[in-house]
């Protein structure tokens, strides 16, 4: 107790007002969105590749199938696309960050707990938006797909919140792996769970196997939200949500731990 | 632990109290003690692997020690109201590319709860005139003026500096021993680790030297130089190495084309020995030995005691 109180008495300047903390938080989501959207090199590759994969598969040769193939396609890449900002801009940034010091820095800096973390789940969290409203306006000028307005809303919803547990399992794989690694590796993620959840082709395409344990990645369950959201999809949702809600928690326990070990 | 409320001023305002951290096999800090003292600069030197960075690292919290006491303000440096009172400059931190150099010290004030103004901080550090550019447009030199920026800017009452001059022109180096300075004067603490001993010479209250996780000396500048007695005569004569080899007094000698180079724990005697043997001797010189030899000296005792330690071990 003697020694609170000599510190408490030798500067009041550690006491620091409620309405300073949460400006912390704020400053610190500004400037990772800031700095992330002003990377062309993490923010094209995001924008392009759903967005040539819808133009490709979900507008033009989706003509022939009717507008229920584009609306189909609208929910899978629009999933395919939440996916990268998440697994990228979560994973390969932390892996970079612990790799260049940054995160050092910062540890050692009186940033309040978290702010790191949920600036660049913010960050995460509005370029997912973006992919979706890009694919959305694709979909509605380009594919005439016709949407109501809560379809809009429910879309861009399961947009902005199912990213984050890719953000999650990006963030387990960048405490794995330091450095220049993650990318690759979480190359090796993306494209095949993508391609087995059935968001480059509708599942019933794909090899009676892969539709079986589909219900194992967890851009299938999201994948189902999204279905749902743009009227293609009746039944439950719950266990989807459940179920990511599941994953983000535990690949997030699995991260927090490493990172708490390891720095 | 009882004390009177007068004695806070004397309190340290960082105390490592036989720390001890192990990696492994390898034990990078074997019982190390130091203590910084409100508003003095204390420099941290000592040979690469000595365990500066750990020490540093065990301060700022960003490591837990195996044994000892770590203490910042009187707490647990993980405690982030610790840390609210300091500034941190680290060796290499890439900080984020496209921020301009004023988003970064807005965005590194908003930790703090009194932060000086950025006008004041970019006077300070003398980046007045980067505030708009991205950070990664910058050259090496400024970007370790923006980082110093970054670390003064929340009004620290200890700062610790790692390695800051690296990569520094002498001019900047002098630029930024003066702003350090500074701070000094406005009360600020520093713990300064640094490669070059001038740096140490020109800003420390107090060196303290470590070697093998262990702090091996402590005290002033000038006490440190005290401990090598040895001094450096210079002077352009004639005499064979041999010759002056011979005297009893003599440390060490060798001669560089015209000029004769001797180093002795008495330069008063070899001096008028120099001036009796040869008549045209010029361009005499008498040296205090400068903190460089004291610091080879004292970490080489400590290497020998070591390696000692060692073979009795074995």
């Amino acid at each position: 107790m003697e020694t609170v109180m000599s510190v408490t008495e030798l500067g009041t300047t550690s006491v620091m007002p409620r309405s300073r903390v949460i400006g912390a938080y704020l400053e610190e989501a500004r400037s990772e969105c800031l700095r992330y959207m002003r990377a062309p090199s993490f923010m094209l590759p995001i924008m392009l590749f759903p967005a040539m994969f819808y133009l490709l598969f979900g507008v033009l040769m989706a003509k022939s199938n009717g507008p229920d193939a584009a609306r189909y396609l609208l929910a899978s890449y629009g999933v395919f696309g939440v996916m990268s900002p998440g697994l990228f801009g979560f994973g390969v940034s932390l892996a970079l960050e612990r790799d260049g010091g940054l995160l050092t820095f910062k540890r050692a800096l009186p940033m309040p707990p978290g702010a790191y973390l949920l600036g660049k789940m913010l960050m995460a969290m509005a370029a997912a938006t973006v992919v979706i409203l890009l694919l959305l306006a694709m979909a509605t000028l380009l594919g005439h797909v016709t949407l109501s307005l809560s379809q809009v809303g429910a879309l861009l919803i399961t947009g902005a919140l199912g990213v984050l547990p890719f953000c999650a399992l990006g963030m387990f794989v960048g405490t794995l792996i330091k450095g220049q690694g993650a990318p690759g590796m979480l190359q090796l993620i993306y494209l095949p769970m993508s391609f087995m959840s059935g968001l480059w082709f509708p599942l019933p395409m794909l090899p009676k196997f892969l539709q079986q344990i589909a219900p194992l990645w967890p851009s299938y369950h999201l994948d189902q939200l999204a279905l749902a959201a743009v009227g293609m999809r009746q039944g439950t949702l719950l266990p989807h949500v459940l179920t990511l809600f599941g994953i983000t928690a535990a690949f997030l326990l699995l991260a927090a731990r490493r990172l708490r070990r390891h720095g | 632990m009882p004390h009177s409320p007068d004695s806070h001023t004397r309190d340290p305002i960082a105390r490592l109290g036989g720390a001890v951290k192990r990696y492994g096999p390898l034990t990078a800090l074997d019982g190390a003690d130091l203590c910084l003292q409100r508003g003095e600069l204390l420099a941290l030197l000592g040979p690469n692997g000595a365990g500066k960075t750990t020490a540093i690292g065990l301060l700022l919290g960003l490591i837990r020690a195996d044994a000892g006491a770590v203490e910042l303000f009187g707490q647990d440096p993980q405690r982030i109201e610790a840390r609210r009172r300091i500034g941190v400059m680290l060796q290499n931190a890439e900080l984020p590319a496209t921020l301009r150099v004023g988003e970064l010290l807005r965005l590194t004030a908003s930790y703090y709860p009194a932060p000086r103004t950025l006008a004041e901080t970019a006077e300070l550090a003398g980046i007045a005139d980067l505030l708009k550019r991205p950070y990664a447009k910058l050259s090496g030199g400024q970007q370790r003026r923006v980082q110093f920026a970054l670390a003064l800017c929340g009004r620290p009452e200890l700062l610790f500096l790692d390695e800051p001059t690296v990569g520094m022109d002498i001019e900047a180096r002098q630029k930024l021993w003066a702003a350090i300075r500074q701070l000094l004067a406005e009360g600020c603490a520093v713990l300064l680790t640094t490669h070059y001993l001038e740096e140490a010479e020109a800003l420390a209250d107090r060196v303290c030297v470590m070697a093998h996780g262990r702090m091996i000396h402590e005290g002033t500048v000038d006490e440190l130089r005290a401990r090598v007695a040895m001094k450096r005569i210079r002077c352009l004569s004639a005499l064979p190495v041999d010759t002056v080899r011979s005297w009893p007094e003599v440390g060490q000698v060798h001669r560089d084309g015209e000029r004769l180079h001797i180093g002795t724990a008495e330069a008063e005697v070899v001096v008028r020995r120099l001036l009796d043997a040869d008549r045209h001797l010029c361009e005499l010189e008498v040296h205090r030995a400068g903190l460089a030899e004291a610091f080879t000296e004292l970490t080489r005792d400590a290497d020998e005691a070591s390696d000692t330690d060692q073979r009795e071990a074995a």
